[in-house]
């Protein structure tokens, strides 16, 4: 499943994908200390599989948290949370 | 003070209902779906997977009253007690505060069940319209949740925002929709994102001269572009279906159809029951799973 995290709002789309696919074979969890705005933890869904999704607190604010982590150029980087995931889940809509 | 000052319009109406195809439960499994959501919360009684009673009220101020209270209203009459219910999902966003649920599950997946059972197993993409979200979910053919988009930044494009709209324009919530279709010529969308900026702008409109029929179609229009946009972020594919409050709001709805070029099936129920539903199809799923299948009334 791709998990959709965030909001769209005047100013654009931001929203954090997360493949829970690949993601609930990872017994890792690198993601949690990767991301320097810590939005992730980890979860059971409803299958009962561990899977990392964007706190609920911070999902209406990943613009300006993420914010810190992606160049103002707008040059496309791996982001501290993507090379942190070792099952490559995670992508960002901007 | 006047009447049309102490008139709720944006009230909806709160009912309960039983099947009268299924005569009795006992001998049989009985599951329910406590969907306790931002504004309305549901209660889904199924007896051996067939639909037999449901409750859809206002939430009110505390979860675990409001799903008390749903579940309650759905067994009146039935002669069911709680202790006969073999497995209890809760949803929605009071789903971990249902003091009877055996296990909460996401309104997502729920909806998206409740959904393959309603609409049939050919829906692919569904848009629930709910009280303070709204939420673009892509689902195989077993109702299981492929993925999914949800906006609740905002009330624009929510059941709460039409409400808003039904008591300003002083418009029974009810009636909305198919007013909205009466304009003769369709208006540009209103085009604050915001509904407390929307509201100001209809304002504007009224004392401008426009029609009631007019603003609620610019407001209409400008909710379904906005839903639309989710839809098509999260993947559109055919069939597709359209479950919560809004979905009854003919307005909004055939403005989705027009921009997308494509018909949303028609509902057999009540689409707000779509997420009990499916935390009553869940239910039923894991009672059998666990062993937990007891037969009510032995």
């Amino acid at each position: 499943m791709i998990a959709n995290h965030g909001y769209k709002d005047g100013s654009g789309e931001y929203y954090i994908s997360i493949d829970t696919d690949k993601c609930s074979l990872c017994a890792e969890h690198g993601c949690l200390d990767g991301c320097p705005g810590q939005v992730f933890e980890i979860e059971f869904d409803d299958w009962d599989e561990e899977v990392a999704t964007v706190r609920a607190r911070e999902r209406n604010k990943l613009k300006q948290i993420c914010a810190a982590c992606k160049p103002v150029s707008g040059r496309l980087v791996r982001l501290p949370c993507q090379i942190a995931c070792g099952s490559e889940a995670i992508t960002h809509s901007w | 003070m006047s009447e049309n000052e102490t008139k709720e319009y944006w009230r909806w109406k709160e009912y309960n209902w039983k099947n009268p195809d299924i005569p009795d439960w006992r001998g049989s499994m009985v599951t329910a779906g406590v969907d306790v959501g931002s504004t309305s919360s549901q209660a889904v009684i199924m007896v051996d997977g067939q639909l037999y009673a449901f409750s859809n009220m206002r939430t009110g101020s505390d979860s675990p009253s409001s799903a008390i209270d749903a579940i309650n209203w759905a067994m009146e009459g039935t002669g069911l007690a709680l202790e006969d219910i073999s497995f209890t999902v809760g949803t929605g966003y009071g789903r971990v505060n249902v003091p009877f649920a055996n296990k909460a599950v996401t309104e997502i997946a729920c909806h998206a069940r409740g959904a393959n059972f309603m609409y049939g197993p050919t829906v692919r993409t569904l848009l629930d319209m709910g009280g303070q979200d709204c939420k673009a979910i892509h689902c195989d053919e077993r109702g299981k949740v492929t993925s999914f988009l949800m906006n609740d930044k905002c009330a624009a494009g929510t059941g709460r925002g039409m409400e808003v709209f039904a008591n300003l324009l002083a418009v029974p919530i009810e009636e909305v929709g198919d007013m909205s279709l009466s304009v003769e010529e369709e208006p540009a969308p209103v085009s604050s994102t915001c509904v407390v900026f929307a509201k100001t702008e209809a304002t504007g409109l009224l004392r401008a001269g426009w029609s009631k029929e007019k603003v609620l179609a610019a407001y209409c229009s400008a909710m379904a572009s906005r839903v639309v946009s989710l839809l098509e972020r999260n993947g559109m594919e055919k069939d597709f279906a359209i479950t919560g409050g809004i979905a009854k709001n003919s307005g909004v709805v055939k403005r989705i159809e027009r921009i997308l070029g494509i018909e949303a099936l028609k509902p057999n129920y009540d689409t707000q029951i779509a997420g009990a539903l499916g935390g009553a199809l869940f239910a039923k799923a894991l009672a059998e799973k666990s062993n937990k299948g007891k037969i009510a009334g032995r």
